[in-house]
């Protein structure tokens, strides 16, 4: 090496970032994970300071603290801040820290796209808070139900933020769970089985794929309310032949499962938790996993236990509401693996502990609640009601932040390398457990007294004023909980006992390393003989091995690109998916007035262009077949042929666009062409940027940086190439075909 | 003060039982829950010795499983068994038993319920007169967007969605005087979209129904202040948005005035009927109601004093 080159990398050293700059500049997930956490953490104070307001407001009856508007913006912003920018980046956080380190990996699968991931993060809070600078922050609530929150009822720009920071939060979140998932999968160090992770990670690979199929929803939703504001669609509007309700399906299809996105992490850590601090293995590992699963799998089949009172009919309420029952199953039993597991053990009343056992109690009210819900005629009472805000909550504070709280005081020490204050920790423990169930109990008697959510101000009806009172006045304790919190942490990083590597004596691998682990997380491993590693390394006498064998290592594990281009293309599916459900609700009624797929569409000419997007897959994997085989030329020329074919079918795509429009058939003509252009447009976007992909890797080919070493990303790009003409095979039978109409 | 659980019909009572029932299964799991924690916490408090290192055993929560289980599926039986019987949706056509003895229409508009008697023809805003102890078939629907029409003592929830009937049954055992709400957000002033349903006794109701006949003209009144009133009323456009029957104000697009005088509550509960509050109601309905449909017409004394006269004249 030239003595030239030696001072540059010195000076690339020098210039590398430091300080605040090398956070932002950082990949490493544990940076990554820690910037997630604390984005979390700012947002719970913004938007607890949103329902410290909200609860002035409501300490008394007809009071003037806040006008309507206001607050109507108050609570829309806090449940969406609350749940799109604490629930989901604190646990991204904790995923992103711990996941890697448990399961012996040195950093996650896609540290860059993990770095993409964080950043969209802030940059869509922005673009959501934003919304108070332009003097209409969104005011319909965090459900958005339309039509309150379409153009007719709600000019502001609110709305629009409201749909772009959700949709910027949403790409964030979707990448950030496919790395997760990518991870699991192949990163485990030899010897970690799928069957031996760390029950959190297991759990958080059901959270991650369920984030990946239940977003989806959420964004064609959104893309239909996009549709409807901007270019005057009538999706949601009954006197132009839309439907009021299906905003409310596609978003409960979303909304419901973003439950157990949040209920599963709170799960995962409490499960690494109590067994920790009750010295015994979890009792029933493969029922806690396992049930984690069967949630994944029935989240979907729940969603209209959110729509009893719209009157849908006896039939789906009867089979929503049994559904209901059912995932309750799943859900409720794991508390009595939690009990067994503390039972006989050697219990230490740590604060990260007694947050656990509080989870359980709290858990337990809230799902009990929630059962009264699934119960039909009882939701037709008292949902919309204060009871089903007290419900929730205990299910969202007394359960999952509770379990944060727990996870916080538990990890604190790994990530830092000092302990927080314990008793600092007991003192914010009460305060939230009095403040907490003070201003949520009483919320449960509101709710039998008649009082309606999301209403500004009441009367002063018997009773009203005192409970608003004691549930207003019991929200100090939290905030003097949560100061006392923040000056445990403040404090202890300053001042805080030393760690070590284990202060705990736990279990898992992100223990076997310094507290802060290093940039690579290991120096060496534990051997890996089953589902506590250091358990066994530490107490060889008591060895997990010895008495309990889990299925071992086969060595398998999946190409990364894959396992992401896979995960991709399952949420893109759903996402058409749905749309495509749009299309066929709208063209079904024969009697629309103005075009329709006979009248507008020709059929023959669309299909000779499909058949150029088809070719295209063949094409493709022609020039796969010969970048493995290290045919450069050949693979140019195949690749090459690729993107030709389907610049000739996004012509065709143009080319019949300009007829619709000459014919004035416009996206905001009727229901046929709002759905159309809706649908056949994303596809089209979806093709482009599969050629712009394309074009890449073939530019690099060009400059022969492409060689078969890169055969799995570019097989991921086919996989992702591949997908978007089959959606074009089911886009061309619903709608050139209309295989769906009676 | 806990309407929920004070039911005073058919329908409410027995979703009430249904509560009651599953509130004490709740209670018993949360107690047996809450026990077998704290027995555990008590027994493992002392940190000392190397527990069992018990890994599970399939046998225990498959046995630990059946209770849950029965408990689901029976709450689950109970309640459906519950939305089958106590037949919260009416057929849209009833026959025999099933037939409404009396059928109303209640329409929600931001931030406003439009009554309609559908037999009569009568029409109200914010309050909904039935006969006691009779089925009242009540067709919901919206003028705007998504409303919940709620009477918790006496019938269940149900939405009133644009483009949508829905149906419920009103069934009030006694006369009496039931608070309604909307309960489903819909924009600026969800707070006071109040209304109450008045039971009334048959010989009241036949009363009530006679003095609201379509039928019959209210005198000409005499008060120059309020003929005065009536001039402004439709001089400053009142009627293009409010009906007074009699009149030639007939539009539904804000609430009926016609017996305005004789409501108890202005503006969805806001405030009380009184002179001085419709006089400030008049003089500037935003200052009372944020946001509200009703603009602020910037009258001056002297016209908001005629047009309450006026108004009030209308009982």
């Amino acid at each position: 090496m030239s003595t030239e080159a030696i001072s540059r990398r010195e000076d690339l050293a020098e210039k590398s970032p430091w300080g605040l700059l090398s956070w932002v500049a950082s990949v490493d997930h544990k940076r990554i994970g820690m910037l997630y956490i604390l984005l979390a953490v700012f947002f719970l104070v913004v938007g607890g300071m949103e329902a410290v307001l909200i609860r002035i407001q409501l300490a008394t009856p007809n009071n003037t603290f806040l006008s309507p508007q206001l607050f109507n913006q108050l609570f829309t912003m806090h449940g969406t801040t609350m749940v799109f920018l604490v629930g989901m980046p604190v646990f991204t956080g904790f995923s992103n820290y711990l996941v890697p380190l448990m399961i012996g990996a040195k950093d996650v699968a896609f540290p860059r796209l993990n770095a993409m991931s964080f950043w969209m993060l802030p940059f869509g809070a922005f673009l959501l808070y934003f919304s108070f600078f332009t003097g209409s922050a969104p005011d319909a609530g965090w459900f958005a139900y339309a039509p309150l929150s379409t153009k007719a009822y709600n000019l502001g720009p609110g709305i629009d933020y409201w749909i772009v920071g959700l949709i910027v939060m949403g790409i964030g979140s979707i990448a950030g769970a496919i790395n997760i998932i990518a991870t699991v999968l192949c990163l485990r160090a030899p010897g970690m089985s799928l069957q031996r992770v760390p029950l959190f990670v297991w759990i958080m690979l059901m959270q991650a794929m369920l984030i990946v199929i239940t977003l989806p929803p959420l964004n064609s939703a959104l893309a239909l309310l996009c549709v409807d504001r901007w270019l005057d669609a009538a999706f949601f509007e009954p006197t132009r032949g839309g439907s009021a309700l299906l905003w409310q399906h596609f978003f409960w299809i979303f909304g419901h499962p973003e439950v157990y996105v949040f209920a599963l992490p709170a799960f995962a850590m409490i499960s690494e938790v109590i067994p920790v601090f009750s010295r015994k293995p979890i009792y029933g590992y493969a029922f806690v996993a396992g049930s984690s699963t069967v949630i994944l799998l029935l989240s979907y089949g729940v969603w209209a236990h959110h729509m009893f009172a719209v009157g849908l009919g006896t039939t789906a309420n009867i089979f929503f509401s049994a559904m209901t029952m059912l995932i309750a199953l799943p859900t409720g039993v794991k508390i009595f693996n939690w009990t067994a597991t503390m039972w006989g053990g050697s219990i230490r009343l740590t604060a990260s502990m007694l947050f656990a056992i509080a989870f359980l109690i709290q858990f337990v009210i809230g799902g009990l609640t929630g059962i009264m819900f699934a119960a039909v005629p009882i939701d037709w009472q008292f949902t919309d009601t204060y009871f089903v805000v007290a419900h929730f909550h205990y299910v969202l504070i007394g359960g999952v932040i509770f379990a944060v709280f727990a996870a916080v005081y538990y990890w604190f020490p790994k990530m830092t390398g000092r302990m927080l204050d314990e008793r600092l920790g007991k003192w914010q423990f009460w305060l939230w457990v009095i403040g907490f169930n003070g201003t949520f109990m009483v919320q449960h008697f509101l709710g039998a007294m008649g009082m309606p959510r999301r209403v500004y101000t009441y009367a002063d009806n018997p009773g009203w004023a005192l409970l608003n009172g004691v549930s207003s006045f019991s929200v100090i304790f939290m905030v003097a909980g949560t100061m006392v919190l923040v000056w445990n942490v403040v404090w202890s990083l300053r001042a805080g006992a030393p760690a070590g590597d284990n202060p705990w004596d736990a279990f898992t691998l992100e223990w076997a390393t310094t507290s802060p682990p290093p940039e690579d997380n290991f120096k060496s491993l534990p051997e890996i003989k089953g589902r506590r590693p250091l358990w066994d390394k530490n107490h060889p006498d008591y060895a997990d091995w010895k008495s309990s064998q889990t299925p071992g290592d086969g060595g398998w594990r999946p190409s990364r690109s894959k396992a992401c281009a896979w995960s991709f293309i399952v949420s893109e599916a759903i996402f058409f998916l749905l749309l495509l459900v749009a299309y066929v609700v709208f063209n079904t009624d024969a009697d629309t007035d103005g075009p329709t797929a006979d009248s507008a569409l020709n059929v023959t000419r669309t299909a000779v262009f499909s058949a150029f997007l088809l070719a295209s897959s063949l094409t493709f994997w022609l020039a796969e077949r010969s970048l493995r085989a290290g045919k450069t030329p050949d693979f140019l020329r195949w690749l090459g042929a690729t993107i030709l074919l389907g610049v000739v079918f996004l012509s065709g795509q143009a080319w019949e666009y300009a007829g619709l429009l000459a014919q004035d058939v416009t996206v905001d003509r009727n229901l046929f062409a709002s759905t159309f252009f809706t649908v056949t447009g994303f596809h089209g976007l979806h093709v482009t940027a599969g050629l712009i992909a394309l074009a890449i890797m073939y530019a690099l080919g060009k400059n022969k940086h492409v060689t078969s070493a890169q055969a799995q990303p570019f097989g991921a790009i086919g996989v992702y190439w591949h997908f978007v003409d089959v959606v074009w095979i089911f886009v061309f039978a619903t709608i050139y075909l209309g295989v769906f109409r009676s | 003060m806990f309407p929920v659980f004070q039911p005073e019909s058919p329908q409410a009572q027995a979703i009430y039982d249904l509560f009651v029932v599953v509130l004490l299964i709740s209670s018993a799991i949360f107690a047996i829950v809450s026990g077998l924690v704290a027995v555990a916490i008590w027994r493992g408090r002392k940190f000392a010795d190397m527990p069992k290192q018990d890994f599970g055993s399939h046998r225990a929560e498959l046995y630990w499983m059946i209770g849950p289980v029965i408990i689901v599926l029976w709450i689950a039986a109970i309640s459906a068994y519950l939305v089958l019987t106590i037949n919260a949706v009416p057929a849209v056509h009833p026959a025999g038993d099933d037939a409404p003895e009396y059928d109303l229409t209640v329409t929600g508009h931001q931030w406003w319920w439009e009554v309609r008697h559908n037999d009569s023809g009568i029409t109200g805003a914010n309050e909904i007169y039935i006969p006691a102890g009779k089925k009242v078939r009540v067709r919901v629907r919206s003028a705007d967007v998504i409303h919940s029409f709620w009477v918790p003592q006496l019938a269940r929830k149900i939405d009133a969605i644009p483009g949508r009937n829905n149906y419920v049954w009103l069934e009030a055992a006694e006369p009496g005087v039931y608070e309604g709400r909307c309960s489903e957000y819909c924009g600026t002033q969800h707070a006071w979209m109040n209304f109450e349903v008045y039971a009334l006794s048959e010989e009241d109701f036949a009363k009530w129904q006679d003095s609201n006949s379509p039928d019959r003209k209210s005198p000409p009144g005499t008060d120059p202040d309020a003929l005065a009133g009536e001039r402004l009323f439709f001089a400053h456009t009142c009627a293009n948005c409010h009906a007074i029957r009699g009149t030639s104000a007939t539009a539904s697009i804000g609430p009926d005035l016609t017996h305005l005088a004789s409501r108890k509550d202005l503006g969805g509960g806001v405030i009380a009927n009184s002179a001085e509050n419709l006089r400030r109601w008049l003089k500037n309905p935003q200052d009372v109601k944020p946001g509200s449909k009703m603009p602020n017409f910037n009258l001056n004394d002297e016209q908001v004093r005629q047009i309450a006269a006026y108004l009030e004249s209308l009982d």
